[in-house]
């Protein structure tokens, strides 16, 4: 599947505060779809395929119905929670057109918690059976409290510092001080206003946790014969895998391999699928449903040593343009937006165009990670033409 | 405040088909976890079949309420409105020796703010929660 595909298109609405989009939740993914159809210059009725993740709820039928296009070929929903799926679902389109399945296929993610409910919040139900019994008691039931023991064990095991996680919270604000359609845009952080920020759940600072927004974003995948007639450069799909280790989903915290991002027997096949090294990798766009996760995504994708935390883990590292390794070059969830991490995708894909606010130079390897310590989770590698 | 480690008004559990004889269990003061008659693997939570031998014959073993702290979370953020006026809790995953290293989860007793060493020895503590309709117990955590 390596270089057989790329993404033509890319598409955003406005990013906004949970809560505070004007449109309903299936006007915002039709926004987004339109927007990247005129970003690769096709009509939205000859796409042919849509993937999604996380249960998203704008369905494919419906879609294709609602954009008069012609023929639905591929009708794809990567399973599992979180952003997990991100990477996913680009895998998925891509296997897709590369099997022949489809020709156009529609990668996107719409969120409206205005209009359907929020993550960040405790169920309100006055009983509840099955295994969250074993945890919503005890007061453990949002994403927050599901991965911080994750990340403590982590922790604890390698001897890594709280500035670890810090310096990619600094990081992904700083990136968004240049990037207009941030959220955060505008509203800097510095080492102390990160100490001083609450608790949320130890090791968690307020700021180190994702927002909660309203919106949605696509991408326009084609095979990579078709790639080289669209305005836009192709960024090509030199890898992307999903998956999880042995049980990762084995419920109440049971997974034998515990303190991980999930990615420990993923990352191989990314790399080799890719045909690259982590020192290939220009630029990299790693899921913060909150930092920890990054933390491990980072080690687990071969960057560093898990016992090298403390010295790698520094702002400077992760900063466009001089760091040795950018990270989350538009803000990222923590700062740019956070539409289940598809914002990653998209902003790995300016990187190999060129169009970042913080770009990277001559960036031809462009990594996204997605959805760290769910399962299945998922990343993928994309690459400029010269990495062909 | 009440007796319990959590103010009350959290969503409360109710037994299934597949876990029945470990709520039933709490609320008699023993710890039953999930045991497959055929090969004695030991898992939690508990599921239809065995995931070492795939037997269907899964049965409940009453265990001593004992083991070590394998990680753990201090909570601050009330994600719930009963636990608004809560402060800080302790959350803690506690690994079972004498289950084939299960772990559970539960909290941690004493003082919210008190350091938590992970591989520590705890014991079990009983929460009856008889005036809930129905009635249940919990399963809390006290450091040896």
């Amino acid at each position: 599947m390596r270089g057989r595909t790329a993404v033509v298109g890319v598409g955003e609405t406005e990013y906004y505060k949970r809560g505070q989009a004007p449109d309903a939740e299936f006007k915002l993914a039709l926004d987004a779809i339109v927007k990247a159809c005129a970003d690769a210059g096709i009509n939205p009725k000859d796409v042919d395929g849509f993937a999604s993740y996380s249960n998203d709820r704008s369905d494919p039928s419906h879609l294709a119905a609602a954009l008069g296009c012609k023929e639905l070929r591929f009708a794809n929903m990567q399973w599992g929670g979180g952003g997990g799926g991100g990477s996913g679902a680009v895998a998925n389109a891509a296997a897709a057109i590369h099997a022949g399945l489809a020709d156009t296929v529609v990668v996107f993610r719409a969120l409206a918690q205005g209009q359907f409910g929020r993550f960040g919040q405790g169920p309100r139900r006055n009983t509840i059976g099955g295994e969250m019994a074993y945890t919503v008691p005890y007061g453990l039931m949002s994403p927050a409290q599901m991965f911080a023991m994750k990340v403590v064990r982590f922790m604890h095991d390698h001897g890594v510092e709280q500035a670890a996680l810090r310096a990619i919270s600094l990081a992904c604000y700083e990136h968004a001080q240049h990037n207009p359609r941030a959220v955060m845009y505008g509203r800097p952080l510095d080492a102390e206003k990160y100490d001083a920020s609450r608790w949320i759940v130890e090791p968690f600072h307020l700021y180190d946790c994702c927002m909660e927004n309203d919106g949605a974003a696509a991408m326009v995948l084609v095979s990579a014969e078709r790639a080289k007639d669209f305005d836009h450069k192709p960024c090509y799909v030199l890898g992307a895998v999903a998956g999880s280790h042995y049980r990762a989903g084995a419920s109440v915290h049971n997974t034998p391999d515990y303190a991980t991002s999930t990615f420990k027997t993923l990352a191989p096949r990314l790399y080799d699928m890719a045909g690259v090294r982590p020192a290939d990798v220009d630029v990299l766009q790693s899921y913060e449903n909150f930092t920890g996760g990054v933390l491990m995504s980072i080690v687990e994708h071969g960057f560093c040593a898990p016992e090298e935390c403390n010295e790698f883990f520094v702002k400077e590292r992760f900063v466009a343009p001089g760091g040795d390794l950018p990270l989350n070059t538009s803000g990222g969830n923590l700062a740019e937006c956070y539409m289940h991490g598809l914002g990653l995708n998209i902003e790995a894909v300016r990187q190999i165009r060129g169009a970042s606010t913080s770009q990277v130079a001559d960036a031809e390897v462009s990594m996204v990670i997605s959805g760290p310590m769910v399962t299945p989770v998922s990343s993928c590698i994309f690459g400029s033409e010269a990495t062909l | 405040m009440s007796d319990y480690y959590l103010n009350p008004g959290l969503a409360q559990p109710a037994a299934t088909p597949l876990d029945e004889p470990y709520w039933q269990g709490l609320q008699e003061g023993v710890l039953r976890v999930q045991q497959c008659a055929a090969c004695g693997g030991w898992q939690w939570g508990p599921e239809w079949i065995c995931h070492h031998c795939l037997s269907d014959q899964v049965g409940f073993t009453e265990v001593e309420p004992r083991g070590v702290i394998y990680s753990y979370e201090r909570v601050w953020h009330p994600v719930h409105p009963a636990l608004a006026e809560q402060g800080p809790y302790i959350v803690v995953l506690v690994e079972l020796p004498d289950a084939g290293n299960v772990r559970m989860v539960g909290n941690l007793l004493g003082d919210p703010e008190q350091n938590v060493p992970i591989g520590a020895p705890v014991e079990g503590v009983f929460e009856h929660h008889v005036d809930a309709e129905p009635a249940y117990s919990l399963l809390h955590w006290r450091l040896l």
